[in-house]
């Protein structure tokens, strides 16, 4: 594609291997974030046709479609594939192709690393999706894979499952090294920490949540591959450990990932949500400070995952208090976006669209979020699809809206041509629309008692099933719109200027479109 | 070019760093593990530790009464049949009680068993003082053999006055796999 384009690059060399293999032995920031990029569309891909899989066998009650088992496999591989594979991949993604651009540097820190934290991402999902077709089946523990599920009950090809598990942790956190040094190490002068666009700002915090937790993951992976296969006893009461102990560990991995998963939306959104209002942020520094409390608060609450498991009134309390005290920088968050917005002169292109549809429906799944950690209501809703429904309103309609407003936005600086605004319409709406027919109704599905994780239900529930199911399959097939979308924009298409929205802010912008293959060779100077 | 070197050391130094503190949280998942206990152990959280006493209890605080109730279960890959002899009982804070547990083992080979217990409400385990129980050591029985099996027990006459009523429960676990044949041949 972009081939004799780059101006202004005597002394470094454009030429890459031709084919394949300018894709496997890349260094360059920009292809690495694509790779990611196209990775995790590939395996939302793939996580989705499973969550229809779920959805067809939900969508009457009784079993028609698939074993128990197998359901069990595709709710757990589901939820790790989304996971591990497609919304943190494309945050890494957007932090390779963006951070160097945001903050004048000519690529990321540590290129070599880079490309190793890619490229052992593809071998981790190729052993967890190989394991679906061993004999046993693949992992069926839920992808919290709780002991003893995951210990004495789960199937002979579990250690597949922890080694993919150790190899996406690895990956994350050498990508989270890098990002962690570039940011540190590679700004431009006159480049402070309070000039960093909130983009950077979040996906640092994000960077250190991810360098503090993951390892904490991989302990847990690791104990359990001995309590399975090496007689060890850490989570076996038979031999002094305790399965609650698994929840406590999981969880204090379990809830900063959580916000590893949303940090850099609000970075997204605090780029996108000025650029259409044509205003400066509302209080940037309230953002940063926001963001950082969050991230603090998140090693506090992992215990909210647990209220049913018989912790003393004391520990519920404490735990239900701290959780609540998250909605505080959250709401500030959602106030100053809402501020920026005020007298604003709004213009709705897509990428505006869904970062709107963004605080919306976030904020609905930050709701009954706040409800989930009472701990009294939470004695009703825990394991029940109230919590499906919270989950997948603060994911879906959280992060991978802002990933889809992200897409978009930057889209014309990726590919030098700006996509079609009437698909890009059409894939918001259909996405809105159906996303919200999926999700919504869980929620009453879940007060009224529907367990989460099983592949038959009681016959009152069928009703509302049966429209989730059907907001489920047109969720799914929306998201094709945005594959034609993004193909088409790489093809060709009216030529993007350098700063193809009026009122966008940032280095990125003032770098030709398509961006070239090297960023800012000589550093901008920043005011 | 000296730019070049220093950016290059500051990467470095960062990294080690970096470095450093995944090594510790790495660390800091297994540290969970004795933490966790000890934290348990302090604070009665989970119900699961047992108070050993060396010396029956001698002060009885005859003023009220609190019932104990006895629950049992096997674990799964365990056949015995196991119940408590005594359903519940009455006992005064302080008083020092004998209960039985019976065990049978059904099936033609011989089988180790051990027994984990469990209190309910968990805070009440810090106040459930054993001075002798079966769960102290890990039973053999023969094919076909029964046993009764004791425990010695009494409640702390410092007990909240809000816990009239408090579970014990006791879950057998077959650990034949586990034993070596040397500690086999000992305990049998």
């Amino acid at each position: 594609m972009n081939t004799t384009t780059t101006a202004d690059s005597h002394e470094h060399h454009d030429h890459k291997p031709k084919g394949i293999m300018r894709w496997i032995l890349t260094t360059n920031h920009k292809d690495i974030g694509s790779l990611y990029l196209m990775f995790s569309f590939l395996m939302f891909i793939i996580g989705g046709a499973m969550a229809m899989v779920i959805r067809a066998e939900l969508y009457q009650p009784g079993l028609q479609i698939v074993e128990p088992n197998f359901f069990n496999q595709m709710t757990t591989v589901h939820g790790l594939i989304m996971v591990f594979g497609a919304v943190m991949p494309a945050f890494t993604g957007l932090a390779n192709w963006l951070i160097p651009m945001m903050i004048g540097a000519p690529d990321m820190a540590l290129p070599r690393m880079n490309n190793w934290s890619f490229w052992i991402l593809p071998m981790a999902f190729t052993i967890l999706l190989s394991s679906l077709f061993m004999e046993g089946g693949g992992p069926n523990f839920g992808w919290t894979f709780y002991a003893p599920l995951s210990t004495t009950y789960a199937p002979d090809s579990t250690a597949l499952f922890v080694f993919a598990i150790h190899i996406m942790g690895i990956s994350s956190i050498l990508g989270a090294i890098n990002v962690v040094v570039t940011i540190i190490n590679m700004r431009a002068p006159g480049m402070t920490y309070m000039k960093m666009p909130l983009f950077v700002w979040t996906w640092l915090i994000t960077a250190f949540l991810l360098i503090a937790v993951m390892p904490v993951l991989a302990a847990t992976v690791t104990m359990v591959l001995t309590d399975k296969y090496f007689g060890t006893s850490f989570f076996a009461a038979a031999g002094g450990g305790d399965p609650v102990l698994f929840q406590h560990i999981f969880w204090f991995f379990g809830h900063p990932e959580v916000y590893i998963m949303i940090l850099p939306s609000f970075g997204i959104i605090s780029a996108i949500v000025p650029t259409f209002s044509r205003k400066k942020l509302f209080g940037y520094s309230s953002m940063v400070y926001a963001t950082s409390s969050i991230a603090l608060l998140s090693f506090l609450v992992w215990a909210h995952h647990m209220f049913t498991t018989g912790m003393p009134v004391a520990a519920e309390l404490f735990f239900m208090y701290c959780t609540m005290l998250i909605s505080v920088p959250t709401g500030v968050k959602v106030f100053n976006w809402v501020a920026t917005m005020w007298r604003g002169s709004l213009t709705f292109e897509t990428p505006m669209l869904f970062a709107i549809a963004f605080i919306v429906l976030f904020s609905i799944g930050g709701f009954s979020g706040l409800m989930l950690a009472i701990t009294p209501a939470d004695f009703q809703y825990h394991d029940t699809y109230f919590v499906v429904a919270h989950f997948h309103y603060v994911l879906v309609t959280g992060a991978i809206f802002s990933i889809m407003a992200a897409a978009y936005y930057w889209l014309p600086k990726w590919t030098g041509y700006m996509y079609d605004e009437r698909l890009g319409k059409l894939h918001f709406w259909t996405s809105v629309i159906s996303v919200n027919v999926l999700f919504f109704p869980m929620h009453f599905l879940g007060l009224a008692g529907m367990p989460r994780r099983v592949p038959d239900y009681a016959l009152q529930f069928a009703d509302f099933n049966q429209l989730v199911s059907i907001g489920g399959f047109a969720f799914g097939l929306s998201q094709l719109i945005f594959l034609v979308v993004v193909i088409k924009c790489a093809r060709g298409g009216e030529k993007a200027p350098a700063k193809p929205w009026e009122g966008a802010e940032g280095l990125e912008w003032d770098m030709p479109s398509p961006a070239p293959y090297h960023s800012h060779t000589t550093p901008p100077r920043v005011k | 070019m000296t730019e070049q070197t220093s950016l290059a050391q500051k990467n470095k130094r960062l990294i080690v760093r970096l470095f450093s503190i995944i090594g510790v949280m790495f660390c800091f998942g297994f540290a969970l593990v004795p933490l966790y206990d000890v934290f348990c152990e302090f604070t009665g959280l989970n119900g699961r530790n047992v108070v050993r006493s060396e010396a029956p209890s001698t002060l009885i605080d005859t003023s009220r009464t609190v019932r104990i109730e006895f629950t049992t279960s096997v674990a799964p890959g365990m056949p015995w049949r196991f119940k408590p002899v005594t359903k519940a009982i009455d006992v005064h804070p302080g008083e020092n009680k004998v209960v039985k547990f019976s065990a049978f083992n059904p099936t033609k080979h011989k089988i180790i068993g051990q027994a984990i217990p469990s209190v309910s409400p968990g805070l009440a385990s810090l106040y459930l003082n054993k001075t002798e129980c079966f769960c102290f050591n890990q039973q053999p029985l023969n094919a076909g053999e029964n046993v009764e099996m004791g425990l010695v027990f009494f409640i702390s006459p410092d007990l909240p006055e809000h816990i009239k009523t408090m579970t014990l429960s006791y879950t057998l676990f077959n650990v034949s796999d586990s034993v070596s044949p040397p500690e086999i041949a000992a305990l049998f």
